[in-house]
């Protein structure tokens, strides 16, 4: 690395802002190359790029790639303002940067989390500076090697070239680039209209290593003197752990260790383990499994005991008809007297399940600690917390705490808790040796932090002309702010109602009010978190009302929309939703569906949308109802997420997100009885197989040159809704509870 | 449960079982991608625990343990199998082949439809996946909808429409190499 050391690198990171800050530093801080593949003669243009000398570019992916595609889009912004040849870029992921700042703990990379669909929107800003950066770097190098002002010259393609047509290869260039001293302000960077990369449909990066079986997720992760462990947690919400006999457990051959972990207390916040248990270490996971079938453990049951679906559900609906215990979301006008005053009134109650994650890979990670140093690899969603997780536990600094990052088999916001990490190191912490800790699928249904469970009840006034004059939205729930303090200084109702989601601000007199709902089950954020919790409701209800007043559904919504225009949202994807955007989804989808056309033979169609953090998607299906058997005769999904980065991936996304809302919506609930969860195995959460799932999604894509937003959520929230309208069309049965199956056949 | 389809008898010749040379009369002989091992270890293992934690073949995934996802769908002389219920004392005289040595000096067509497709999101179940659908080209050359409809692997990111435009890609592709 001798070669290295007196090279300096330019330093690119993301402010909070959003801001660039360019600097300098030495290579020696960055003795090692943080790519797990990149050849040591490759040489550095800032942190995310190296130019290798044959013109290869390798080029470093920041964010946790879950299966959302972004180790693919975010390199192609790089590659994009670098003006590299896609078909000689390799992508390889980086490790997760932390760097000592003097304000503190600072990100080396940016922000590299998955979560609140943003990566899109903040690469946006940062990466293509970095790629841009480069670029100028390399330019300069070729000028001073031409004695041309760097004006005259134009890259395409990984070369830079001379008016005349001469040309220079980026790999013959990079080393005079790197000893370069970077431009002070940012350069300025490429017009849509010369793009190359950006907006071309692009197949993910890793497809090669997946279909060949090389990819290495963060359960593929082995140290050679690493214990296998697997915990048997207290099924009782908040029970402990009271008595154990592991003399049977200690008996099988393999097995090494056997150690008790304490859960959190049950007010204080989880920030740490997620429930007391008692793992099993072992040579290989085999052995530790058969090691913990043969404990003997007897539990507390804790505080909880009492819990039952049915007990919250009759709670939540005592909370509404009492209007007890409320909090306020957000008032406009009088809602009370535009009700009492209004010539039509309607109303109707949805109730929303609690849903596991169910990643396909389930939790694990595996960590090893020593005296002043500690390493995880994983499959993460947030990097950052499982540094500071790992940093609590230990006291370990968190500059010396490694974390490799792997791609993770799906996330869907699971991964943005830690505790399975917190798990890993308290263990190998009692263990005194490194290990794997790995998650059963049962382990994972039992334990998980749970999207909450609620009851929304509408009411919605309309005056003669049928023009809603008067909506609430009054919703009773286990809320989703729950032991986290992470969201301490946030209301009681986030992630469960937002005060400006749609209808808000386009009804004259509207209330949104919350009512907590205690509950013992552990909460967390779940793929497009709140979204998926009230649309079903507000979308549901849209139609009812159509249905009730013989309005035409679209229609009806349309002119709730109004003309297009932006109007303030508080929320994450703000600060404005715009109405025209959404009223273009909504339309795109209706024309495609053929909403227009008569259905015969009993077939329905059903129609909703929604905005998520920035973006706009429509859905609508035509299903019918054949016996007790649904059938989706077709879907069709309309998005507007601003300007397309990949439209391969944005159409993945886009399936993806669909069919998760159809599985989630038709069959999926966690259900609590006795203060346990009763489900276990994918058995009892049977996510759709492929004869259940539509045949083809159908995904429309709007044109759109607005700032682009990510995609890993908004296929999801008008799903569910559009589905249930459907049914509703095809049958005139009304749904209002789900997952819609079970309900349906007791409706039908 | 799914249905597993019936068995097709084997046409090529069994692998002779390698005599217990040095290794004791308790090791296993396993023949795993073309390639022979001895296992001496617990016979009752899954195969799943032993191609990920002895052989370090982490291509095939853990997703239930139970028989039910297809994540760790393998090939046992051709047929698709559930490696987490598959003990490899009842491997004796088998081929297995994992997603590792699904490719011979080209990828599979089927691999090669996959990339083409653009099927993978997360892709953990993806290797099950092509597996699964191995196993049915191999039955049914030119399946219809209906017969891909039967697979049973679970895909949580919701793949499966471009699982089915790449099977149908991977199935005119082997047509036409066989014209
Ligand atoms: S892990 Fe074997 S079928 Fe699920
Ligand atoms: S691609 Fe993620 S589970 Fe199938």
């Amino acid at each position: 690395m001798s070669g290295l050391t007196r090279r300096r690198f330019l330093v690119v990171s993301a402010a909070a802002s959003g801001a660039l800050l360019v600097g300098w530093r030495s290579a020696s801080a960055q003795q090692r190359l943080p790519y797990l593949g990149a050849r040591e003669e490759a040489q550095g243009l800032g942190p995310f790029i190296r130019i290798d000398k044959d013109g290869t570019v390798i080029i470093g992916a920041r964010a946790t790639e879950i299966g959302q595609g972004v180790k693919t889009s975010l390199p192609m912004l790089i590659a994009e303002e670098l003006d590299a040849d896609w078909n000689r870029v390799r992508v390889e992921q980086l490790p997760y940067g932390y760097i000592d700042t003097e304000q503190g703990p600072g990100d080396k990379y940016g922000d590299q989390g998955a979560g609140g669909s943003d990566n899109i929107p903040s690469a946006w800003k940062d990466l293509r500076q970095a790629g841009a950066t480069a670029r100028a770097l390399l330019v300069q190098a070729a000028a001073e090697q031409w004695d041309l002002p760097p004006e005259q010259l134009r890259t395409e393609a990984g070369y830079v070239i001379a008016p005349d047509g001469r040309r220079l290869g980026y790999g013959e260039l990079v080393g005079a680039a790197a000893a370069l001293d970077p431009p002070k302000d940012p350069v300025p960077l490429k017009k849509p209209q010369q793009f190359r990369i950006v907006g071309r449909p692009t197949r993910t990066v890793d497809a090669r290593e997946i279909v060949t079986g090389r990819t290495q997720y963060g359960i593929d992760a082995y140290l050679a003197d690493a214990l296998v462990a697997v915990m048997l947690r207290c099924p009782h919400l908040d029970g402990t752990v009271d008595k154990v006999d592991d003399s049977e457990t200690r008996r099988v051959p393999g097995v090494r260790d056997v150690v008790v972990i304490a859960g959190p207390a049950p007010d204080a916040p989880i920030d740490g383990v997620l429930a007391s248990g008692v793992a099993v270490l072992a040579d290989d996971t085999w052995a530790a499994l058969q090691g913990r079938d043969k404990l003997k453990v007897e539990w507390k049951p804790g505080p909880w005991s009492a819990e039952s679906n049915a007990a919250l559900a009759a709670r939540a609906n005592e909370l509404l008809d009492q209007d007890q215990g409320a909090i306020a979301v957000r008032r406009d006008g009088d809602f009370a007297k535009a009700f009492r005053q209004a010539a039509i009134r309607l109303e109707a109650r949805y109730e929303m399940p609690f849903l596991a994650h169910a990643t396909m890979e389930p939790p694990a990670a595996l960590v090893s600690i020593e005296q002043d140093k500690a390493l995880l690899i994983g499959s993460l969603q947030s990097p950052g917390g499982a540094s500071r997780v790992i940093n609590a536990l230990t006291g370990i600094p968190r500059k010396d705490i490694e974390i490799r990052l792997t791609r993770a088999g799906g996330g869907f916001g699971r991964r943005l808790k830690n505790d399975y990490v917190a798990e890993a190191v308290r263990i190998a912490q009692a263990a005194g040796k490194p290990i794997k800790l790995l998650w059963t699928r049962e382990d994972d249904l039992q334990h998980d932090f749970y999207r909450p469970f609620g009851v929304h009840a509408l009411r919605a006034g309309l005056d003669r002309k049928k023009k809603l004059v008067a909506w609430s939205h009054r919703c009773a729930a286990t809320p989703r702010n729950y032991r986290d303090s992470g969201m301490k200084d946030r209301p009681l109702y986030a992630g469960c109602l937002e005060a400006d989601d749609f209808p808000a601000g386009l009804v004259a007199n509207l209330e949104k009010t919350f009512f907590p709902v205690a509950s013992g089950m552990p909460r967390g954020w779940w793929r497009a978190p709140l979204h998926t919790f009230h649309a079903f409701a507000v979308q549901s209800f849209l139609d009812e009302i159509a249905v009730a007043t013989k309005q035409d559904a679209v229609q009806l919504r349309l002119e709730l929309l109004g003309p297009p225009r932006r109007i303030p949202y508080s929320g994450h994807g703000g600060p404005t939703f715009d109405t025209g955007r959404l009223a273009g989804v909504l339309t795109l989808a209706a024309d495609k569906i053929g909403w227009q056309d008569k259905r015969r033979d009993g077939h329905g169609l059903g129609i909703a949308c929604h905005f998520t953090f920035g973006g706009y998607a429509a859905h609508a299906f035509e299903v019918s109802v054949e016996g007790s058997e649904l059938v989706i005769h077709r879907a069709v999904c309309a998005v507007d997420v601003g300007r397309v980065i990949n439209p391969l991936g944005l159409e993945a996304q886009m399936i993806g997100g669909t069919i998760d809302g159809v599985s989630t919506a038709l069959n999926l609930a966690i259900t609590v009885k006795d203060g346990r969860v009763t489900q276990r195995n994918f058995p009892d959460y049977p996510l759709l197989r492929m004869a259940q799932a539509p045949r083809n999604v159908e995904v429309y894509i709007v044109d759109s040159t607005a700032e682009p937003s990510g995609a890993g959520e908004i296929g999801i929230p008008s799903a569910a809704p559009a589905l249930a309208n459907a049914v509703y069309a095809a049958t005139t049965v009304r749904v209002r509870k789900l997952p819609l199956l079970p309900e349906l056949k007791r409706l039908l | 449960m799914p249905e597993t389809p019936p068995p097709v008898r084997r046409s090529k010749a069994i692998p002779v079982p390698p005599v217990a040379q040095s290794a004791s009369e308790k090791t296993l002989p396993l023949r795993i991608n073309g390639k022979t091992y001895y296992h001496e270890g617990d016979p009752d293992m899954p195969l799943l625990w032993y191609l990920r934690d002895v052989l370090r073949l982490t291509g095939t995934k853990y997703g239930c343990g139970i028989g039910y996802c297809g994540a760790c769908t393998v090939l046992i002389d051709g047929k698709a199998q559930r490696a987490c219920l598959t003990p490899v004392k009842a491997l004796v005289d088998q081929d297995v082949t994992t997603i590792e040595g699904l490719a011979g000096a080209e990828l599979h067509p089927l691999q090669q439809a996959w990339i083409e497709e653009d099927v993978a999101q997360c892709g953990y179940c993806q290797a099950g996946q092509i597996l699964a659908a191995a196993d049915l080209l191999r039955r049914n050359p030119r399946p219809s909808d209906e017969d891909i409809d039967k697979l049973p692997n679970l895909c949580r990111c919701g793949t499966y429409p471009r699982i089915r435009k790449a099977i149908q890609r991977a199935a005119q592709a082997l047509a036409e190499t066989k014209k």
